[in-house]
């Protein structure tokens, strides 16, 4: 081997071995460390001054800031985090360099709008959010509908979506049913009804397969809520009658003449608890529902189902 | 055009392609193909937006950089090679190597960003499947983004003419920053009072307004772009590098090159 070859063989060897180390030391480091708090750090957070900084690139800039987002709410949620600090001031960023960027607005509402840990609990600041996608975007129908959504579903805020809803309709080639959502909210807000109508219309209008599946899993934990109802009514009228309470959602199906044993959505049989009242088989496979649970529950990562 | 400055184009043109300046097309479509594949992975809903974007920034960042690091060299690099001095030697003026000189550049990064709009609008099709009308606005984003490599390259043609390399460049850099806050300047001017309003207007109208020229993100959102912007846009591009060459072609007629 000649002293040239020699030595590049060397150097190769060298190089591949210091590079293999720094990546494994890495990894350990990675490991060692607390876990990294450099996602709840903005170094930054002015949107002005952000915007300022990309020097006229703020397009690309808000893409960034966009995928940091989505980063930093999945990595929260996975977790069952409680808090999401920097949710808020991240979407704020991303909308002030890109005012236009509508899935900021329509995910960003329902990243922070939700209790925590499907959310960051903050309605208020999502309706900030979606003022501020509406007055630049006046003419997106879908963002007063997702406005509409936040003030009934997180804040049970029925006049107001109402009005949303309404000015939404007005909107040039608004879809139809925000002037039926309008009425609904006046008429019938609390329905399970109204609900399923809403999630129902979310799944039919809208593209994105995310959105389409959080609607399936609302529509889902509707049914649920909608079963326990009117199973724990059964119940209760079944302990009236008898002065004690059913033994088994067997037992309760006989007595109240049903067809066969109720079951929730995946085809698992409803349970009845010695106090009366109805459980589901797996709350985890519902993260919506809202009845059905065992007392103390503490829910587990999310998981989705595909669309059915 | 004289041939002179049709040959002196030309010779900085494939000095430019020897020196593997195209060689940044490799990077540009490592960028956009990975942007292309990776983004609906980890963002939501923002992948046309993410090509177009990072696309249009990458066209516009890719040619500055070489507008500017080449240009600064155009002359310099003649003068310390002496090759200068071979072509003055003949039958050349020297307003027409500068305009040579800039057209050759000029020439150099049309090439470049014609094979940069392939890759973004591969990459776009990659994502969207299928093109759609407003998809044809991306071509008026590169159209701007080439009068500002227009705009750039006479700038660094002019600095060059009586700077070093290093300040060349750091002059033109500054101005296409400040160029970047056009419309800031301009607001900052009508609020001030006095002497200071006269000198922030004067500076505010010096600069490039690369403000103007950017439209990305509008193109992006599929937001048309008036056609009378277009218009005022290229004789602006127009004017302005005429002014900044003649600059040049002024201050390097004079200049001593003994």
């Amino acid at each position: 081997m000649t002293a040239t070859r020699r030595t590049t063989v060397i150097s190769a060897t060298c190089l591949a071995v210091s590079m293999s180390a720094c990546v494994l030391l890495l990894r350990h480091i990675d490991q060692i460390r607390p876990k990294a708090t450099i996602e709840d750090v903005l170094y930054l957070n002015s949107p002005t001054t952000i915007k300022r900084a990309s020097v006229g690139f703020d397009g690309l800039m808000a893409c960034i800031y966009w995928t940091r987002t989505v980063q930093y709410f999945g990595h929260r949620h996975f977790d069952r985090a409680h808090t999401y600090n920097e949710l808020a001031p991240l979407l704020e960023i991303t909308t002030t360099l890109d005012p236009h960027m509508l899935p900021a607005y329509q995910f960003g509402a329902s990243f922070l709008a939700p209790k925590p840990p499907a959310g960051a609990g903050e309605p208020v600041r999502a309706i900030h959010l979606m003022e501020y996608g509406i007055a630049n975007n006046p003419n997106n129908w879908r963002l007063y509908y997702d406005l509409g959504f936040v003030y009934y579903t997180e804040l049970k805020d029925y006049r107001n979506a109402a009005e949303v809803f309404e000015r939404g309709s007005k909107v040039p080639d608004a879809h139809p049913f925000m002037k039926i959502m309008a009425a609904q909210m006046a008429a019938h807000a609390g329905d399970f009804e109204t609900a399923r109508m809403l999630w129902s219309a979310t799944y039919d209008s809208s593209s994105e397969e995310n959105i389409r599946q959080n609607a399936v899993e609302h529509l889902r934990a509707i049914r649920v809520d909608e079963d326990v109802t009117n199973l724990e009514t059964l119940a209760k009228t079944f302990e009236e009658r008898t002065g004690r309470t059913p033994s088994s959602i067997a037992e309760l199906a006989t007595a109240a003449h049903l067809r066969g044993i109720p079951v929730d959505p995946d085809g698992d049989a409803y349970q009845i608890a010695p106090d009366g009242r109805v459980l589901v088989h797996d709350p985890d496979d519902f993260p919506f529902i809202t009845k059905g649970l065992p007392p103390g529950y503490k829910p587990g990562p999310p998981k989705f189902h595909a669309q059915r | 055009m004289s041939p002179r400055i049709v040959y002196i184009a030309f010779n900085t043109f494939r000095e430019a392609v020897r020196d593997r300046v195209l060689y940044n097309l490799i990077a540009f479509a490592l960028l956009l193909s990975g942007a292309a594949i990776f983004v609906g992975q980890i963002s939501i809903d923002i992948e046309r937006l993410v090509v177009v974007n990072l696309g249009l920034t990458a066209v516009s960042l890719f040619g500055i950089v070489i507008a500017i690091f080449i240009g600064i060299g155009l002359v310099s690099k003649e003068i310390e090679k002496r090759t200068l001095y071979t072509v003055l030697s003949r039958p050349v003026r020297r307003w027409e190597f500068i305009v040579g000189k800039f057209f050759g550049l000029a020439g150099t990064l049309v090439v470049n960003t014609f094979f940069m709009a392939i890759g973004v609008f591969g990459a776009l099709l990659y994502v969207v499947h299928k093109f759609s009308k407003p998809d044809a606005l991306i071509l008026v984003a590169l159209y701007f983004i080439v009068l500002e490599f227009l705009i750039i390259c006479s700038l660094a043609l002019l600095f060059s003419s009586f700077s070093s390399p290093l300040l060349s460049a750091v002059f033109a850099f500054s101005l296409f920053v400040i160029g970047s806050f056009a419309d800031d300047l301009r607001g900052f001017a009508a609020m001030a009072h006095g002497l200071t309003r006269w000198v922030a207007t004067g500076a505010a109208y010096l600069v490039p307004n690369f403000s103007a020229l950017n439209v990305i993100s509008a193109v992006a959102h599929q937001q048309p772009v008036s056609g009378q912007l277009i218009l005022n846009n290229t004789l602006y591009a127009m004017f302005y590098t005429a002014m900044a060459l003649s600059g040049a072609v002024l201050i390097f007629e004079r200049r001593n090159l003994k």
